[in-house]
This record gives C-alpha cells, structure tokens and sequence, in this order.
C-alpha cells in the first residue's frame, strides 16, 4: 500500500521512539477564517496529526463542550464544503496530516465519491466517520481508498473480539480507541478499561492506535506514553477556544497547551 | 406481495441498518439476540399478552362512528379505539414489550425519549409495574406544550430531564437519550418509542405495534364480513402507523394511508412533512426520509402536536412508500384541529392532536368515498392537549357557558 501522510508520520514517530498528539478542533469555530491560525498554532506547540471536526446539527457521540463549539461553527455557517476549504488553506503552508471527523450525513448528502475526490484534491489524508459501523461502510470505504485517503474507524470498550476484526480490517492510516463508554469531555482520570482494550487490539492488529476520549492534560498524556501510538485532545482544546475566542492570546494559549502535553509524552 | 421484513442488518430495501457510533453496536447485537429469543419464547409471548389484556386492556374496540359517517355522507367510518388503553395512547403496547425484554436481559435502568409526552407516560408506568429506575428525557419545549405529562410521569416516579439543546423538541430529547445511553450502556436499557433508531428497533417497535392491526383486520372483518378500503394512522415516527398497517400489508386491495404533520405551510422549518419536503439520510442510527438543507443539516420542524414534530420517518414507511404500497399525505395544524372539534362533537371522542391528523385525512376524504369502508387508528386521546386545544380554539373558551347551556 502506498505510503499517505499518516503512514508517514506514524513511521517517523516510530523511529523517533515517541508517542503522537493528535488535537482535535471542530473546523470553524469560532468562524472559519480562524480555523487555520489555530491548526498553525497547535502544529507549533507539537501537535503530529489534526483532527478537522466537521459541525453537525445532532452530534450525539458529543459532550457539552464540542457541543458547543458545533453549535458555534454552525452559526457561523461552516459546512462540509468550507472545511474543504478550510484544509486547503492549511496545506497551502503545511504538511501535517488532516484527518477529517465527521458524522455521516453531510457526507452522504455531499456523495462518498465526491467527498473522496474532493478531501484528497484539497489536502485531506483520512475520514473517520463517527456514526458510521463498519457493516455499512464497504462503499465508502472502497471510494475513499481509491483516492489514496486514510479509513479510520473506532474501537470501544463494549466491542466483542469479532467487531475488533472488523474494525482492524476496515481501518487504515491508524485506529481511534475510544478509551471508555460514554461522550467526548475532559474527565480526572484515564478510563481503566482503555488499557484492556489496547491489549485485545494488538493482539489483533498491526495498526497504530490512537487512544481518545477524556484524555485532557498533561499527566494523561505521561502516563500513556509509549502504551499507544498516539493520544488524541478533543474538548480540552475546544474549551481553550472557547474560553479565548474573542481574546487575541488565542493561538498562544492553544499553542502553550499543545506544548505542554507534547512534552509530557 | 411487498415484502416487509427486514433483512438480517435491518434493512428495509435501502432503509433502516444500524448507524451508531461504534460503542452502541455491540448492545444493538446484544437487544437484537434477547428479542430474537423472546420472540419465539412463549412464556415471553403469553406474558406480554396477559399484561397487554389485564393491564393495558387490549383488545381495543373498532368502533363504527356513525354520527361522522352520516355528517360526511359517503364512506362507513370505523375508528380503532387505542385512545382506551392504559395510559391513553398506543404506546403502552411497546413500553411493555420492551420492559419485559430489558428485564430478560438484567437491566434494571430505563432510559427514554418523549415528545408529547405519551411515550414517557407509558415508559414511567411499566417501570413503576417492574420496579425499575426510569429516566425520561423531554425538550423543554415539548415540556412547555405538554405540562400535565411531565406531572404525570413525576407522580409515577420517574425523572424528567429537560433537555434545552438545538429546537428544544423530540429530536433533541432522542440526542440527549442517545448520550446517556452511550456513557450508562452496561446498566441501562435505551426504550425507544417510536419504529425509528437502529436496527432492532424499527423491528421490535413494529411488532410489539402489530396487535393493533391483528386485532383492527379480525374485528372488521367480523363486523363489515370484508377488508377495509382505507387505513388511515398518523405519522411521527411511525409506531402506531406501522403497527395497524403492517398486517394488512399483504392485502394489495386495502389502502393504507399515513398522515404526517403539515404544520404552518410547506417551507422547509414549517412542518414534519418528509416525504413531500425530505430526501434520504441519516439520523439517530437510521436511514429514511430525512428533514435536511443542502449541506445535510437537519432541519427544524414545525407540528401543532409534540408527537409528530420529528425530522426523520420511520424506515419502513420509507420502505412502503417506495414500493407504492403506503401514500403518505399531510395535513396542517389548522385541519388537525378542525378535524379534532368533528369528532369531538359528532362522536363525543376528543382525540389526540397527533390522531386528529389522520381523522383530518379520513374527513377529507369519506364524502366522495360512498360504499366504501374506512379505518381510522386513534392513537390517543385528547386529554393531553387540553392546554393547546385551549390556545387555538379561543372562541370556545370565551364563550359564555351558562348561556351556551340553555
């Protein structure tokens, strides 16, 4: 299989012996305009791959905090088309892989095919689509592929030994271990049953694997270091936005953050 | 004959399947083998039907409204009387389907979502029955609309949680159920009440439903000797719907005729129209006729009545409409309720502002249907709507009663 961004960077931080960042931010919030300076910021203090979030009407897999950030994004008129165009303004001047997070139905209205072409025609490297079970995603998967784009799918904790198969063969680029039940949000502690289903995943796989879900600080990080390939930051970033949305510290205060827990890890 | 069975995944031709994040899919495996053993367990089954007649008090009567068919003047009107059952609505039939699975799992916390506020009724009422937790989310909206419900379920022990997210309605309850369900799926059981979700529900919904029109096909049968020409249901999700027409769907010569919310008007926001104003998509884990814009945002909706304002129709109503064996029309709040004043005055039954849509689309249509037999499903009763009848029906209120006595 040809080598994509994300391949790539999972080979680099290999050989670097070091464990990724992932951050998270929903694209648009809070306009779209601001989307790339706040991926620049977060690339400086660290961050090794960003996850695009596309604003959706019903977010159900999300906690308040991205809930609001979608409902932010909406309002300021962000659609699947624009975070297109968002991506590509970041590719203009960077490499760091995007992987687009979407809930299913902008892109079925948009067209698999026509997200495919397009995402990759702008600089897009995966698609993760929340709301998407592998049972039904044998077309997309196949679309998006045939553009050289990344699958990535999730694994849960409430996943049977079966489910993780398929989650493994349907996935490339890495995949997304949802560290516990329940919604996206910053939480005390990391999940225990993440460590679990890490072991029952590579047991099973060959794949970077990415943990997510309530992981938020500095010491989740240092104590997931070297147990994943990666850790994913989700809400603890969207707060940031929120909380320094109109101040003009914004991108320094994502960026000291970034930094922060890339060097705990 | 239209085969309406889901396949092995759910689907109904194209519609229904199982799009949840991956969390949920392994519970959905788990409720779909507890319902496919129960469905052929007959300890299950006679349990359910004792509970169905000594508690809900099935059967329900087809009543022929004589008074409505001779005012209309042409078709023979039959109404199918679930406004009687326990609790005033249809939806007791699946609350206690689905209590007795999730008690056959060992799930002793209930979550679920209510729009009018009946669904979340009969939700409290058989956790009350089985001694479980019961946890009703409800847009503060439908709250506002549906007042003596949310007191109702209080009274039977249940937890009210408003949800003020998005448009503050049914949808936005399904989302918040959805979220508690995601974060307590160990313990809880997600009792949804409409033919809508994932794979099983549409399923299950439907024929826990189903003894509706079992019931409706035998009674009509006994009474007229012959099939009806029409079946007319409204349609939210589509429980009761589905489950009156589904055992006539074999029977090419009846019609069966689905009535959703027409709301204000015909633009996009205004009503609960999905077929004349939707396209296919995705919402809460199925794939149907879906309320969108261009950017595949789900739209707001507009009902006069809490139960039917959803985005998304149940897939098999998809599945039927596709296959011309379901047609599916609207009406607008302001036929619901002159259809609703009708029947009140003509056969002394208030109905439900959900039911009084498909009543509106009987009346629409009787006068030139001379000879021909109709069946309308009256999902509930109107006591519910006291507050919202008052608010539109000004006239009456104002009016003097002592004068208006003599």
């Amino acid at each position: 299989m040809k080598s994509t961004r994300i391949s790539g960077l999972f080979e680099r931080l290999r050989s670097e012996g070091r464990t990724g960042l992932i951050a998270y931010l929903t694209a648009g919030d809070p306009a779209p305009e601001r989307t790339p300076s706040l991926v620049a910021a977060l690339e400086r203090g660290g961050a090794d791959l960003i996850e695009l979030g596309v604003p959706f009407s019903d977010p159900i897999a999300d906690g308040p905090v991205i809930q609001r950030g979608v409902e932010r994004a909406l309002k300021a008129g962000t659609t699947l088309a624009s975070v297109l165009e968002i991506a590509a303004e970041i590719r203009r001047r960077s490499e760091i892989p995007l992987v687009l997070f979407t809930y299913l139905n902008p892109v079925l209205k948009y067209g698999f095919e026509a997200l495919a072409r397009d995402a990759a025609a702008k600089g897009i490297d995966g698609c993760l689509l929340t709301d998407l079970s592998v049972e039904e995603a044998g077309r997309y998967v196949e679309m998006t592929r045939a553009q050289g784009l990344d699958t990535v799918f999730l694994a849960a904790p409430t996943s049977t030994p079966e489910r993780l198969k398929l989650v493994a063969q349907y996935s490339s680029g890495f995949v997304y271990m949802v560290s516990r039940t329940g919604v996206t949000g910053e939480r005390e502690k990391v999940s225990s049953s993440a460590q679990p289903l890490i072991n029952s995943m590579r047991a099973i796989t060959n794949l970077p694997l990415a943990l997510g879900f309530g992981i938020s600080r500095p010491e989740h990080a240092a104590e997931l270091s070297g147990k994943v390939e990666a850790i994913v930051v989700g809400s603890a970033i969207v707060r940031i936005i929120e909380q320094n949305a109109d101040s003009p510290s914004l991108e320094t205060c994502l960026e000291a953050f970034a930094r922060e827990l890339r060097n705990a890890l | 004959m239209t085969i309406s069975q889901p396949d092995d995944r759910g689907h109904f031709g194209p519609y229904g399947g199982r799009f949840v994040p991956e969390v949920l899919m392994a519970p959905l495996e788990e409720i779909e083998a507890a319902y496919a053993a129960a469905r052929c367990d007959e300890g299950f089954q006679a349990e359910l039907r004792d509970l169905m007649e000594s508690y809900a008090g099935r059967p329900t009567p087809l009543y022929y409204a004589k008074r409505l068919s001779e005012t209309l003047g042409g078709a023979r009107i039959y109404i199918k009387r679930e406004d009687l059952l326990h609790t005033g609505a249809h939806k007791i039939n699946n609350c206690l389907g689905q209590a007795l699975l999730a008690r056959r799992m060992g799930k002793r916390r209930i979550i679920a979502e209510t729009g009018a506020g009946q669904h979340g009724v009969a939700t409290a009422t058989v956790c009350a029955l089985f001694g479980m937790e019961c946890v009703v989310y409800m847009g503060e909206e439908d709250m506002r609309r549906q007042r003596l419900n949310v007191f109702r379920m209080r009274l039977l022990g249940a937890n009210v949680v408003g949800v003020t997210n998005g448009s503050r309605t049914l949808k936005d309850a399904i989302s918040e159920a959805m979220r508690d369900w995601v974060t307590n799926v160990e313990t809880t059981h997600y009792l949804l009440g409409s033919a809508l979700g994932a794979h099983p529900y549409p399923l299950m919904v439907r024929d826990f439903h189903s003894v509706i029109g079992t019931e409706a096909r035998r009674q009509i049968l006994e009474r007229e000797n012959r099939l009806p020409d029409a079946i007319f249901a409204c349609v939210g999700g589509g429980s009761n719907a589905i489950g009156i027409f589904h055992p006539f769907v074999p029977d090419e010569t009846v019609r069966l005729i689905g009535v959703e919310a027409g709301g204000r008007g015909p633009k996009l926001g205004d009503h609960a129209a999905r077929f004349s104003g939707g396209s296919p998509g995705v919402l809460h884990g199925a794939y149907s006729y879906l309320l969108q814009d261009d950017d595949g945002q789900v739209s707001l909706t507009h009902s006069i009545s809490a139960g039917l304002d959803y985005a998304l129709v149940g897939p098999e109503h998809a599945w039927l409409h596709d296959q011309g064996r379901a047609e599916y029309v609207s009406v607008t709040d302001k036929e619901a309720l002159e259809a609703a004043q009708l029947l009140s005055r003509t056969e002394g039954i208030i109905p439900a502002l959900e039911s009084s849509h498909a009543v509106a689309e009987a009346i629409r249509r009787a006068p030139s249907a001379k000879g021909e037999v109709y069946i309308i499903n009256l999902s509930g009763r109107g006591d519910k709507d006291m507050d919202i009848y008052r608010e539109n029906l000004k006239d009456l209120d104002e009016v003097d009663t002592d004068l208006r006595a003599f």
